[in-house]
C-alpha cells in the first residue's frame, strides 16, 4: 500500500522527495485509509446490528411459539356404543357425558363433588366439541368402547410442559410407611426428609408424596414424619422402600397458581397410567378462533386473510396497473394528469386508519355491504394498496427504453400493441414488485380493518367472502389481549403462521417475477 | 399471457361486484361493545354456537360508548342486535336510540373490579383512594389553596407511612374504559376540596403516571420486570396472573372475588348488555343468545363465567334480570 514511492510514475517536489511521499503525504494517505476501513467497519457494524437484532426477534417469537405447536391429550377409553349415543342422530348424542363418564372410569377414586370437578378440569371444556367433530368427520367411530386423545386443560398443558409450576422430584433417602390408605394420615419417614421448620399451606410450597399408587399432600412434618391428606388413596400400607415412594415439591404455593395439589395429583397418577400423551396440536391448524385457548385455532383467521388478500389482489392490481399505463403511456401530460399525479403520492402516505373510515362511509353505509365480511375489508385494503402498485408500476413502465416503444411502432404496431405487447411484459418484474411491497403490507393491516367489524371474534370458519371474517394481524392482536396465559404461546405461533403465509405469497411473486424476467 | 390475466382479474372483479350487489339476509346475531364485556360475551357467544343450532355470534370489541352509537343508530341488518357495556346507558343515548325507533332492553350480567396490582416481589401495598388520587392528579391545592402542579414524587411524600419509592403506575390510555373508570371511581371520588370539579378527572403527564397501552397483558410482564411499578387493570387479568402478581388492599378491602361480589371492595362497576328489541324474531337466536348468557352455568356463582374473572350479581338481582330477557321488558328511563 505504501510502495506508491517506488512506482516510476511518482512526481517529483521542490525538495527532492515526491509529493506523494513526503511525510504529510503518506499522513494524508493513512487518513484517508483510516476514513476508508471506518467507513467499511461502521457499514459492516450496520449490518451484523440490523441481523443481530432480526435474530433476537426471530428466536424470541420461534422460542415463544414452539410449545403451542404440539399439545398435551389425554387417550382415555371412551363408550361410544353405549345409552349415551343417539343412535338415530349421533351428533345428538350427549358427548359432554360420555367424556364425564370416561374420566371417572379412569379415576375411580374422585368420587366427591370437588373431587369430580377438580377431576373433570383436567380435561378441556371444548373436549365434547371435538369429539363430536370427530364423530361427524366419520360416524364409524360410533359402535364400539375407543380410546381417543382428548385435550387436556390449558392449565394441565402447561403444567406438562413445565410453563407452570415449576418443581422438584426427589427421592428422599430411606424408607416410607404410611399409617392408612385415604383420609389424614401419617407416614413414618427418617428424619429430616422435610425440615420440621418448613411452612405448610395454601400460602407456602406444597410437598407431595407419591407412594404405594397413591398421592399424599404433606400438611406437617415433625420429629417421627409427615402429616398429610390422602388426595389419591393408596393401594396399602405395606412400607416403601427408599427408590419406591418420591417427594414433590412444588415451589409455587397453591394460592398462587392455576392447578391446585389435587389436580397435579390426578394428573400425575393419568401420567403414570401412559395416557398422557404429546401430540402435534392439529387444533391451532384446523379450528378457528376461541375463548378457551386449548380450543383455539388460526385457520379461521387464514382463511379470511386468504379471502382478504384474493380481494384486495383482484380490485388493486389490474386498477393500478391499468392507471398506470393510462398515466404512464397514454395520458396527455398536462396540468390535470399532474394534479392526479401528486394526489396518488399523496395518497400513499396517508394514515391506513383513514382508508378504514372511507370504507365505513362508502362501502357499508352508502353501498350496504355487510359488516365484518372480507369482501369490504379487501376493498378499503385496495384502496390503501392502489397508491404503491401505481407508483411502483409508473417507474416500472418508465423504465422500459425508448428503443422498444419506437422498434415496435417502427415495424407497425399500434400504440396498444407496443404497451400491451411489448412494454407491459417488460416492466412486469418491477410492477409485480410494487405489487408484492403493498400486499405485503396490506397483509399486515389492522387499523383500516377496526372500522368495518373485521376486528372482531369470530368462531366460524368463513366460507367466501361475503361471511363474517378476521385477518390473522387481528387474530394476533387479540390474542395477544387475552388474559388466559394460554393465548402466549399461541400468539406467538399464530406471528409464525403469518410470516409463513408472506413467505408463501412472497414466493408466489417471486416466480411469477422470474417467469417475465428479460434482460436487454 | 398478459390478456388472459387481464381478463381474467376483470372477470374476478365482475363476478365480486355481483356477489357484494345480491342482498343478503343475516343469519348471524352481531354484538359490539364494551372491551371489559367482551371477553363475557365471546365465551358466551361460543359456548352458544357449539350448544345451539344457531351460528355462533360476532361479537366486537368497539368501547361501551362506539357500541352504544351503533346499536342506537337505527333498525336493520347492517346495525348490530346487541351492545355490551362497562356502565349504564347515558339519557341521552337512551334518547337517540328511541328516537331512531330502538327499544333496548337491559341486562346488568355482572361486576368487575379495578385493581392496583404490583409484582408478587414487591412491597404489600394498602392505599386509601385518597391518597391515589394524591399520587395521581395533575394538579393539587398548595398551602395557601391555589392550585400546584402535583408536588408528590414518592409514595412517603403522600403519607410517611407509605414506603419511600417513587410513585410510578401503569395504566390505561384515555381511550379506554378502564381508564373511564377508574377516573369516576377513584379520582372524582377522591377529590381533594380546592380542585375544581372539572379538573379531578386530569391525571399528571409528567411521568409519574405511564401509559400502558390498551394491552393490559402487556402492564402484566412489565410490572413482573419492575418491582417497584404499580398497574391498574381489570380484575380478570388479577385473577388469571395471581401467580406473579399481588393486588393492593384499597381503603382497607383486598381485592378478592368475595369483595368485588359483595360491593365491599371500592373501586367496582356493573356490567351490562343491551338487547335491540325489535330485532329479536328478525335475526335468529337473539333471545336464545341472551337467554344463555343469564343461565346459572354461565352467570351464576360456580359458572363458566366465574372461571374467566366475571364477579355475579346476588341471586334475587339475577333472578330479576333473567325475567327481564324472557319477558323481553323494554328499559325504561
Amino acid at each position: 500500500m505504501t510502495n506508491i514511492a517506488q512506482s516510476g510514475i511518482a512526481r517529483t517536489g521542490p525538495d527532492g522527495l515526491s509529493i506523494h511521499t513526503s511525510g504529510d503525504a503518506r499522513k494524508r494517505l493513512a487518513r484517508r485509509y483510516a476514513a476508508e476501513r471506518r467507513f467499511r467497519r461502521l457499514g459492516l457494524g450496520a449490518v451484523l446490528l440490523a441481523m443481530g437484532f432480526l435474530l433476537l426477534l426471530l428466536s424470541t417469537v420461534v422460542g415463544k411459539a414452539i410449545p403451542a405447536f404440539t399439545y398435551t391429550y389425554a387417550v382415555l377409553p371412551l363408550d361410544l356404543a353405549g345409552d349415551k349415543i343417539n343412535h338415530d342422530d349421533p351428533l345428538r348424542s350427549n358427548f359432554d357425558a360420555i367424556v364425564k363418564a370416561a374420566i371417572a372410569e379412569a379415576l375411580p377414586f374422585a368420587a366427591g363433588r370437588k373431587q369430580r370437578r377438580a377431576a373433570r378440569g383436567l380435561i378441556s371444556s371444548g373436549a365434547a366439541v371435538i369429539l363430536r367433530d370427530m364423530v361427524a368427520d366419520d360416524r364409524a367411530l360410533i359402535g364400539a368402547p375407543r380410546a381417543i386423545g382428548l385435550p387436556v386443560s390449558d392449565t394441565l398443558d402447561l403444567y406438562f410442559k413445565q410453563l407452570t409450576a415449576p418443581r422438584r422430584s426427589r427421592e428422599p433417602q430411606g424408607s416410607a410407611t404410611p399409617s392408612a390408605t385415604s383420609d389424614k394420615i401419617h407416614i413414618a419417614v427418617e428424619d429430616g426428609v422435610i425440615g420440621s421448620d418448613e411452612q405448610f399451606g395454601r400460602d407456602a410450597p406444597s410437598h407431595l408424596v407419591f407412594i404405594n399408587g397413591g398421592v399424599v399432600k404433606i400438611t406437617g412434618a415433625d420429629g417421627e414424619g409427615l402429616q398429610g391428606d390422602v388426595l389419591v388413596p393408596l393401594q396399602s400400607t405395606v412400607p416403601a422402600a427408599q427408590g419406591d415412594w418420591r417427594l414433590v415439591t412444588i415451589n409455587q404455593a397453591e394460592s398462587a397458581r392455576k392447578i391446585s395439589d389435587r389436580e397435579i395429583a390426578y394428573a400425575e397418577i393419568l401420567n403414570g397410567m401412559g395416557l398422557i400423551e404429546r401430540r402435534f396440536n392439529a387444533i391451532f391448524f384446523t379450528r378457528g378462533a376461541s375463548r378457551e385457548p386449548e380450543m383455539a385455532g388460526v385457520w379461521g383467521a387464514v382463511v379470511g386473510s386468504f379471502f382478504t388478500m384474493l380481494v384486495t389482489l383482484a380490485l388493486s392490481f389490474p386498477l393500478g396497473v391499468a392507471s398506470a399505463v393510462y398515466l404512464e403511456e397514454v395520458a396527455p401530460k398536462n396540468r390535470w394528469t399532474q394534479l392526479i399525479e401528486v394526489n396518488i403520492n399523496n395518497l400513499a402516505a396517508v394514515p391506513s386508519i383513514v382508508f378504514g373510515l372511507l370504507g365505513l362511509a362508502v362501502f357499508l353505509n352508502f353501498f350496504g355491504l355487510p359488516r365484518s365480511a372480507p369482501v369490504a375489508g379487501g376493498m378499503v385494503l385496495a384502496l390503501m394498496t392502489l397508491p404503491t402498485i401505481i407508483i411502483a408500476s409508473r417507474a416500472a413502465l418508465g423504465a422500459v427504453p425508448p428503443s422498444i416503444r419506437e422498434g415496435a411502432l417502427g415495424i407497425g404496431a399500434s400504440r396498444m400493441q407496443t404497451v400491451f405487447h411489448h412494454v407491459l411484459p417488460l416492466a412486469m418484474p418491477g410492477i409485480l414488485t410494487g405489487t408484492i411491497l403493498g400486499v405485503a403490507r396490506a397483509l399486515g393491516e389492522t387499523a383500516p380493518l377496526l372500522m368495518i367489524g373485521m376486528v372482531a371474534f369470530i368462531v366460524d370458519i368463513p366460507g367466501g367472502a361475503l361471511q363474517p371474517a378476521t385477518v390473522l394481524p387481528v387474530q394476533i392482536y387479540m390474542w395477544a389481549d387475552f388474559p388466559e396465559p394460554g393465548f402466549q404461546q399461541k400468539t406467538a405461533a399464530a406471528i409464525l403462521v403469518l410470516l409463513g403465509f408472506l413467505v408463501v405469497m412472497n414466493a408466489f411473486a417471486v416466480v411469477m417475477r422470474r417467469r417475465f424476467e428479460r434482460r436487454w | 399471457m398478459i390478456s388472459r390475466l387481464t381478463t381474467g382479474a376483470a372477470a374476478l372483479c365482475l363476478v365480486l361486484s355481483a356477489l357484494s350487489a345480491t342482498a343478503y339476509a343475516r343469519d348471524q346475531i352481531q354484538i359490539v361493545g364494551s372491551s371489559t364485556v367482551f371477553p363475557f360475551s365471546t365465551a358466551v357467544a361460543e359456548r352458544f354456537g357449539q350448544t345451539s343450532n344457531f351460528k355462533t355470534p360476532v361479537v366486537e370489541s368497539t368501547g361501551s360508548g362506539g357500541g352504544m352509537k351503533l346499536f342506537c343508530a337505527g333498525l336493520g341488518e347492517a346495525t348490530p342486535d346487541i351492545t355490551n357495556a362497562s356502565r349504564r346507558i347515558k339519557e341521552t343515548e337512551f334518547k337517540n336510540c328511541m328516537a331512531n325507533g330502538v327499544t333496548p332492553v337491559e341486562v346488568k350480567v355482572g361486576f368487575d373490579g379495578i385493581v392496583l396490582a404490583n409484582s408478587k416481589s414487591g412491597p404489600d401495598i394498602a392505599l386509601t383512594r385518597e391518597q391515589v388520587f394524591m399520587a395521581l392528579a395533575r394538579q393539587l391545592p398548595a398551602a395557601d389553596g391555589a392550585l400546584q402542579p402535583n408536588p408528590h414524587k414518592t409514595w412517603s411524600d403522600i403519607d410517611p407511612a407509605l414506603p419511600n419509592a417513587r410513585i410510578e403506575v401503569l395504566g390505561p390510555p384515555p381511550t379506554s374504559g378502564t381508564r373511564d373508570a377508574f377516573v369516576e371511581l377513584v379520582m372524582e371520588e377522591a377529590c381533594l376540596a380546592g380542585v375544581p370539579q372539572d379538573n379531578c378527572a386530569q391525571i399528571r403527564e409528567d411521568g409519574a403516571y405511564i401509559d400502558a397501552g390498551e394491552n393490559d397483558n402487556l402492564i402484566v410482564q412489565k410490572l413482573e420486570a419492575n418491582p417497584a411499578a404499580i398497574g391498574v387493570f381489570g380484575f380478570s387479568f388479577l385473577d388469571q396472573n395471581a401467580d406473579v402478581l399481588k393486588g393492593a388492599v384499597i381503603d382497607d378491602v383486598e381485592p378478592s372475588f368475595d369483595n368485588i361480589a359483595a360491593g365491599d371492595y371500592p373501586v367496582s362497576r356493573s356490567l351490562f348488555f343491551y338487547i335491540k328489541k325489535e330485532h329479536v324474531g328478525t335475526i335468529p337466536g337473539i333471545q336464545e343468545y341472551a337467554l344463555e348468557f343469564t343461565d346459572e352455568a354461565a352467570w351464576g356463582e360456580d359458572s363458566y363465567l366465574s372461571d374467566k374473572g366475571l364477579i355475579p350479581l346476588p341471586e334475587d338481582a339475577r333472578t330479576e334480570f333473567r325475567k327481564a330477557v324472557e319477558n323481553l321488558t323494554p328499559l325504561a328511563m
